[in-house]
């Protein structure tokens, strides 16, 4: 065996390199030097960071090394798409990571923040297999290591019932939705005889037993990305698992799985694209209304970003349905604003919950009153997520709408967009706690100053929020690589 | 990027400024000075503008400047000027700025509040001078999300509950639009969102027939269509006073704007075969506001359905599509702009000293307070279409327009539309006659003082504007009915 083949892999041997760090510092490190573990962990993760984006920069400057970057006889095959979007995971994690500093300085939590990011780290190498797979098996490795290690880290808060809880739902639901997957593989495998991408594209007859294969193999997926009606683990899950991991999973974790799920069904499936297109056009009118309508209900905030993510999952996949090179650049540049949004929400959210111990809705109103900044930030982020200018959101919904109007599906557009009135409802519902409605007496969450990581990440994201619409290179970026393919 | 820019700009500028500000003195002086600027730009442009027609510029728009945004769209931020919109920036300007004076001492958190004030005039003076498909979208929508927390801090009554009404229903008709936009685009080769090149190229008819409802009524539902128009009494009722002087002197036009600069002028086929239904519809919003406007005790309800009733005014001359008629809508536009403005102005100023809207509970209030009361009247007589003032020249022109349509349909609409002229004077005359004359309702009231600087020069200023288009349509008209040649051309006029 050629083991040369192994540097191709570049994104994962970095990963690999800082999780194999992690772990002998988190093994060997003095007493004293644990505590730091949280800013060793982020200061490797920014260093791969920034190796990625380096490597993906130096891949665009030289037209000879861009395009797919192959190795195992094509089980690996990854897209200059795939390694931007690895690059956008990367800044999330790093986001998510520094935001996850506080609930690691917890007493009880000190003594397990190695395994925290190691957990992290292994779920995000997972993901980088998944999206750069081009076979099933390798896809399949990835899916799993990006669930399993999950499923830990939501039961990751020893000291909440509700923690244990939602681990167990997530395990159990995972695991029913992976063998789903894997039977819906084999009826593949039977069918085509072969579990590479390209095989299976040119083996394929629209066979019941193929279409049949098709379809629970992407349940698998929409179970990760949480489209009604795989959807029921989510809201018990967010709102049980600390609030780093809920954030990790309603962004990181569903923005892979979109993608990886736009990658098999554009490699491996284009055949179908009746079939898959029809089953999206049903996933996403019940994901966005089903999410909204519940969304509307919800007194906990958590709660409440988990549905509001729910169906936001469903605008995201409209760029999948769209089946064309725009569609696929409006999803990527929608996940990344997707990102900024949800982080900086849930960062507000994860905040609140450590000074005032309260998620419920009626704790933020009139917290404007007493922290004008924390109510700005989270404005924002709801602003943006309900896609209003001029912030990011705003000009990723319109993208994401452009292409599902490129592809003539003007209906499905009509109830998309007025679902977003639905949810802008509920996202001015917390604006109108926090700037109009009176606070309680004294204040549900009293004045308070936020460490250094948690504020710098709201700062960015906030920048972030701002900029990424009205500066377009962002978008540009992302479109020149999606064409370079 | 060129001098109209400065429109979004100064606006912009003012908000990052009053970041750094505190002291409501200096907050109140920088707001002035940006009104001011901003008037004087607007004053500029005019100039300028006149100047260069005169001197022979015959292009469509002038004063262009185009900048590439998202090229995979073919978005740009291009902006140009053609005599409506010069005229529609002048009315914003004006408003803008009279509404910082009767806004002067606004409490509480006067910083916030000239923030989002700002924030949303930034995208009034956008979408005016933005000749894009998206740029406008996009600053219509910025000028729409500000006034929920406008209204929903600082309003009155029950102002949650219409400030959500007010953002959702304006909110849920620009996703119609939205839709509407994106169709014009891919149905018109979508290689351009520039109005300009759009109106060159025509769209074929059974995409115009089913994407001309979406645009109209996504604009229509800001321009106050029946029956989606029930936001507007709540939302101006429970708004600020300035809020309610930019909301319907300013916001509402944007609806009859965005109407006639996107549905008519790049739909002008579907816009003369489906015209009949929208004909019935604003009808309806003409007679029913009035009526409406009648059995209202609320002064702020009162002029809201009288708002109703103006604005579907314009919807309803722009659907004629004759020369003289949408000339008409523009004036009309203009009209109710400045006089809406200042009834609201008004009914700040005495809800302010009174602490009640209810006509019911007021009267004699014209020796209490002779100069509110003389400008209530001077507004009332606007609004009921006096010869000299603004009123007369633009319902004048719109129904002598529609009477222009000889056949019976349009006969018999306008003949209907005409008797909203009626019923306003019988609103009009009754709440001025209650309200300033007769004897002192409220023996309090005999305390209390007459209008304070501020509010005198935002109350003159729009005073002699009505002034000016009253006494000299004729500038105005030329200026209209130029810039609608190439729309009458291609309607078959």
């Amino acid at each position: 065996m050629d083991f040369s083949q192994f540097l191709a892999l570049h994104e994962e041997i970095s990963l690999v390199a800082a999780l194999v760090l992690l772990l002998v510092y988190d093994l060997f490190a003095p007493e004293k030097g644990r505590r730091h573990i949280p800013l060793v962990a982020c200061l490797l993760l920014l260093a791969h960071t920034v190796f990625c984006a380096c490597d993906f920069a130096a891949s665009t400057g030289c037209p000879a090394a861009a395009g797919s970057r192959t190795a195992f006889a094509g089980m690996y095959d990854a897209s200059q798409a795939a390694l931007l979007f690895k690059n956008i995971l990367n800044i999330g994690v790093l986001l998510v990571c520094l935001q996850a500093c506080p609930f690691l300085r917890r007493e009880d939590n000190g003594i397990k923040a190695g395994e925290f990011y190691f957990l992290l780290f292994s779920t995000l190498l997972g993901m980088y297999l998944m999206l750069s797979a081009g076979h099933f098996l390798l896809f399949f490795i990835g899916m799993e290591t990006a669930s399993i290690p999950m499923a830990s880290l939501v039961a990751f808060d020893k000291h909440k019932t509700q923690s244990a809880e939602a681990g167990a739902k997530f395990i159990l639901s995972s695991a029913f939705a992976s063998g789903l997957s894997f039977f819906g593989l084999s009826l593949i495998y039977g069918g085509t005889g072969s579990l590479y991408f390209a095989d299976i594209q040119s083996g394929l007859t629209a066979t019941p037993l193929l279409l049949g294969g098709m379809v629970l193999l992407c349940s698998g997926l929409f179970f990760k990305i949480s489209l009604v009606p795989y959807h029921l683990w989510a809201a018990d899950v967010y709102e049980g698992a600390p609030t780093p991991v809920t954030t990790y999973l309603s962004v990181i974790s569903k923005g892979a799985g979109v993608f990886a799920l736009c990658l098999i069904l554009t490699r491996a499936f284009p055949l179908f694209i009746e079939a898959w297109q029809t089953a999206l056009y049903v996933l996403i009118l019940l994901s966005i209304t089903v999410g909204n309508l519940f969304a509307l209900r919800q007194k906990n905030m958590k709660r409440f970003l988990a549905f509001s993510s729910i169906s936001q999952a469903g605008y995201i996949v409209l760029g999948v349905f769209a089946a064309s090179p725009a569609g696929l650049t409006a999803l990527m540049y929608y996940i990344f604003v997707y990102i900024l949004s949800n982080v900086a929400a849930f960062g507000v959210v994860q905040l609140v919950e450590q000074h005032a111990g309260r998620t419920d809705m009626a704790a933020y109103n009139g917290l404007y009153k007493t922290n004008p900044k924390l109510s700005v930030i989270l404005m924002f982020a709801l602003f943006s997520l309900a896609g209003i200018p001029p912030f990011a959101g705003f000009f990723s919904k319109f993208f994401i709408f452009a292409a599902t109007a490129e592809s003539g599906a003007y209906v499905l557009l009509l109830i998309a967009l007025l679902n977003t009135v639905i949810s802008l409802y509920y996202y001015l519902l917390v604006v109108k706690a926090m700037f109009i409605l009176p606070p309680a007496e004294p204040a549900d969450v009293p004045a308070f100053k936020s460490e250094a990581a948690p504020k710098f990440v709201l700062v960015v994201c906030t920048a972030g929020i701002l900029l990424a619409g009205l500066v377009s290179c962002l978008y540009a970026l992302i479109d020149r690589t999606v064409l370079l393919g | 990027m060129n001098f109209l820019s400065l429109f979004v700009l100064i606006p912009m500028l003012t908000v990052g400024l009053l970041f750094c500000l505190g002291k409501p003195s200096h907050i109140r002086l920088l707001c002035a000075g940006a009104g001011i600027a901003l008037l004087a730009l607007a004053l500029t442009l005019l100039g300028l503008f006149i100047q260069a027609r005169n001197g022979g510029a015959t292009d469509a728009m002038l004063f262009r400047a185009d900048l590439c945004w998202y090229a995979p769209w073919n978005i740009h931020y291009s902006v140009g000027v053609d005599g409506i919109s010069v005229l529609m920036l002048l009315l914003s300007a004006i408003i803008v700025v009279t509404g910082v004076f009767a806004s002067w001492h606004i409490d509480p958190m006067p910083k916030e509040y000239f923030l989002w004030y700002f924030l949303l005039s930034t995208g009034v003076f956008g979408f005016f001078i933005s000749i894009d498909l998206f740029s406008m979208f996009m600053f219509y929508e910025i000028a729409l999300i500000p006034m929920f927390l406008l209204i929903g801090i600082w309003g009155s009554g029950e102002k949650e509950r219409a400030a959500m009404k007010l953002t959702l229903m304006l909110m849920g008709g620009s996703a119609l639009l939205l839709l509407g936009l994106l169709g014009l685009y891919f149905f018109h080769g979508a290689d351009s969102m520039n109005l300009l090149t759009l109106a060159d190229r025509g769209m074929a008819l059974d995409a115009q027939r089913r994407f001309f409802p979406f645009v109209f009524i996504g604009f229509g539902v800001l321009g106050a269509l029946f029956p989606f128009h029930t936001w507007s009494p709540d939302g101006h009722a429970s708004a600020p006073t300035a809020v309610s002087m930019l909301h319907a002197g300013v916001l509402m036009k944007l609806g009859g704007y965005g109407c006639f600069r996107v549905a008519i002028t790049l739909m002008p086929e579907a816009a003369t075969e489906l015209s009949w239904i929208f004909l019935l519809l604003t009808g309806i919003s003409v007679v029913y506001g009035a009526f409406s406007a009648c059995v209202q005790t609320d002064l702020k309800y009162l002029n809201a359905y009288s708002s109703v009733s103006h604005c579907g005014l314009v919807l309803f001359a722009l659907l004629m599509l004759n020369p003289t008629a949408m000339t008409g809508a523009v004036m009309q536009m203009l009209s109710h702009g400045l006089m809406t403005a200042l009834f609201f102005a008004l009914i700040g100023g005495i809800y302010g000293r009174t602490h009640t809207r209810d006509i019911r509970l007021m009267g004699g209030l014209m020796k209490v307070m002779p100069y509110l009361g003389v400008c209530y009247v001077i507004a009332g007589l606007a609004s009921l279409g006096l010869p000299g003032l603004s009123g007369f020249v633009a319902e004048m022109t719109v129904f002598v327009g529609s009477f222009q349509e000889a056949d019976l349909f349009h006969r018999v609409l306008t003949l209907v539309a005409c008797t909203s002229i009626v019923i306003t004077a019988v609103y009009i005359l009754r709440v001025v006659g209650k309200l300033l004359y007769g004897p002192l309702q409220n023996p309090q009231h005999a305390l209390l003082p007459d209008a304070a600087w501020y509010e005198k020069v935002a109350t003159a200023t729009l005073i002699a504007a009505i002034l000016v288009v009253g006494l000299t349509p004729h500038w105005i008209a030329d200026l209209i009915h130029e810039s609608l040649a190439p729309v009458t051309a291609m309607l078959g006029r």
